[in-house]
């Protein structure tokens, strides 16, 4: 389902900072909180990141960012905060409703319960990254045809899950897209025309790939 | 969710040494898939100084069959491809359905198996940081309070069920983990032992230490006329956590059953095993009649409190249907 790669685009390098640039750019303070160098054989020792701010690089919709970020950052954070991507929701904030689900690595996530560090080097696709240019993804597309969305908060989550169905299976079934959406909660009850939605954009066999 | 810092283990042993140190003031925590980790962190119940991310430690991520070793699963094995892996599939399809009904499909792509079994409770006196002040205990608050998903067995000292829905498979299949502590030293244990009744004033509800990681997960190769089965039972039939959940595994010669193992998750601190009903399946032939019995010896001796006797009626029709799909696998 990942597009392959594509090589005009450079490999994100994973940040390297050394623990020499983690000391100077920690306060004294933060630095006694800071536990002893770990006293690893393997030298130089690969670097503690955080607890403040360090540099992430990652792929989001197919361009390579670098952002600074704490450790503790979610993914869904990233995207919503850092780089203004608000088209991922959070709902729960626990992994439990699936609103905040992304693609990684073609796969879908739950954003909110991944850490930034954990997408390091690695493809996001948002909602952002599913339309090409003006061209709506079939499922999309199909999600404002049939009417798959009433307040919208779960809808970018739920294109997400059905988009990466149909685009691995296009023969989909109506239990294989019961399946994909088993982890969103839709308080509205949207359900009936999602499953609506998602066959009609399988049978309509389009393959719009998005800009992973 | 408060900062800490994050090191990228490079091996068994560099996340091993970074392990131990930790101190009680200066926690330090292994982090796999993160999906419990983030749960607790965010609700503060944990706050880990220091977060040492195993998943780039390389060679943690297998999956192995061999007819005379068995089964084994690298601990970073996620639960997705655990539930798709055809060795898995083929010849311990409980486990394979364990994993399939675990979470949501978001989850199981990050979740791994050893931290599948070494999250902690779902209790949500447990989960909530209030409860953890003061070297708190919950227990005699559920007792009282909202107990519909506690315990029904075994509830003398503590009230709370272990999470982990695979671990119902891992139990009945014989299961055990390897876990790697300082200088490369590896122990053995069955998950039947390595996973102990939840408490709150413990850092993890399983035998490892602080030290020690989480390897791999080792399952017997099966006999020949081995069948099994499993299900979880929730509310409703998208995800969401259990009433209970059953995995049933025979050895069978032709109809007669010669060995029979039930394991029943969510109903007892630990995963239970149906001892005397197993007993009852044993030199026999599988029938409707047959299977109740063996159901009602199952949740002989249950023990509900006040809001969850509705799980002794769910658990006995769950294993009388699981010990069915069982034998006829
Ligand atoms: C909405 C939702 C529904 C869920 N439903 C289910 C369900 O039905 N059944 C079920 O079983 N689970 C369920 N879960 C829980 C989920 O499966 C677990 O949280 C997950 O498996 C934990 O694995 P992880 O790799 O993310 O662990 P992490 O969160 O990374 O780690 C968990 C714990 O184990 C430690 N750890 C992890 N790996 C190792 C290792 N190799 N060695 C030593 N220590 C280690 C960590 O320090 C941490 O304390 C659900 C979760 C969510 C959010
Ligand atoms: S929609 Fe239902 S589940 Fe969601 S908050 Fe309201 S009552 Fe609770
Ligand atoms: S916001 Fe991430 S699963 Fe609910
Ligand atoms: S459309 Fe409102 S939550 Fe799904």
């Amino acid at each position: 389902m990942a597009p392959p790669d594509d090589d005009s685009v450079p490999k994100p390098l994973l940040p390297q900072l050394s623990r020499r640039a983690f000391f100077k750019g920690a306060g004294a303070s933060a630095l006694s909180a800071t536990l002893a160098p770990s006293a690893h054989a393997a030298d130089p020792s690969p670097p503690v990141l955080g607890p403040e701010p360090a540099p992430l690089t990652l792929s989001i919709n197919g361009r390579t960012v670098t952002v600074q970020a704490d450790p503790a950052t979610t993914l869904a954070e990233l995207v919503r905060n850092h780089l203004g991507l608000t088209g991922t929701k959070i709902g729960c904030d626990r992994g439990a409703c699936s609103a905040c689900t992304v693609w990684l690595d073609g796969e879908v996530a739950a954003s909110c319960m991944t850490l930034a560090f954990d997408a390091r080097g690695r493809k996001v696709t948002t909602i952002e990254g599913l339309a090409k240019g003006e061209a709506l993804h079939p499922v999309q597309r199909a999600f404002v045809e049939n009417d798959a969305m009433q307040c919208g908060f779960c809808t970018p989550g739920m294109v997400m899950s059905c988009a990466a169905l149909v685009d691995r299976n296009p023969k989909c079934t109506l239990d294989d897209v019961k399946q994909a959406v088993s982890g969103h909660l839709c308080r509205c009850g949207t359900y009936p025309n999602v499953f609506k939605a998602t066959l009609a954009a399988a049978q309509g066999g389009g393959k719009a790939k998005g800009n992973t | 969710m408060q900062s800490f810092e994050w090191v990228d283990a490079e091996s068994v042993e560099h996340a091993v040494s970074l392990l131990g140190e930790g101190s009680e003031r200066q926690p330090v925590v292994a982090k796999a898939g993160g999906m419990d980790l983030l749960d607790l962190m965010k609700n503060g119940v944990m706050a880990p100084r220091r977060v040492v991310n195993i998943k780039t430690i390389k060679g943690l991520d297998g999956v192995r069959f061999d007819a005379k070793q068995g089964l084994e699963l690298g601990a970073l094995v996620t639960l997705a491809r655990l539930s798709r892996e055809p060795e898995v599939r083929k010849r311990f399809v409980a486990l394979a359905d364990a994993a399939e009904h675990a979470a949501t499909p978001q989850v199981r792509n990050a979740a791994t198996m050893g931290g599948n079994l070494l999250q902690r409770p779902r209790c949500w006196y447990f989960r909530y940081d209030h409860f953890h002040q003061a070297g708190g205990d919950a227990v005699e608050r559920v007792r009282s309070g909202e107990n519909q998903y506690h315990a029904i067995f075994d509830n003398q000292r503590t009230v709370m069920v272990h999470a982990s829905t695979p671990a119902t498979a891992l139990v009945a299949y014989g299961a055990s983990v390897e876990l790697t502590g300082p200088g490369g030293k590896t122990r053995v244990v069955p998950v039947s032992e390595f996973l102990l009744p939840p408490d709150m004033k413990r850092s993890t509800d399983t035998s490892i230490a602080p030290n020690e990681l989480l390897t791999r997960v080792r399952i017997p190769a099966p006999a020949a006329g081995t069948k099994a089965a499993y299900h979880k039972q929730g509310e409703r039939e998208s995800y969401d956590w259990p009433i209970c959940d059953v995995a049933v595994v025979l050895r069978m010669e032709g109809r007669t059953i010669r060995q029979a193992a039930i394991a029943m998750g969510w109903v007892a601190p630990t995963p239970r095993r149906a001892a005397e009903a197993e007993k009852l399946l044993v030199g026999k032939t599988l029938n409707e009649e047959l299977a109740r019995q063996v159901a009602k010896a199952a949740v002989n001796g249950a023990t509900p409190l006040s809001k969850n006797a509705y799980k002794v009626p769910v658990l006995e029709a769950v294993v009388r249907r699981t010990v069915l799909a069982a034998a006829a696998a």
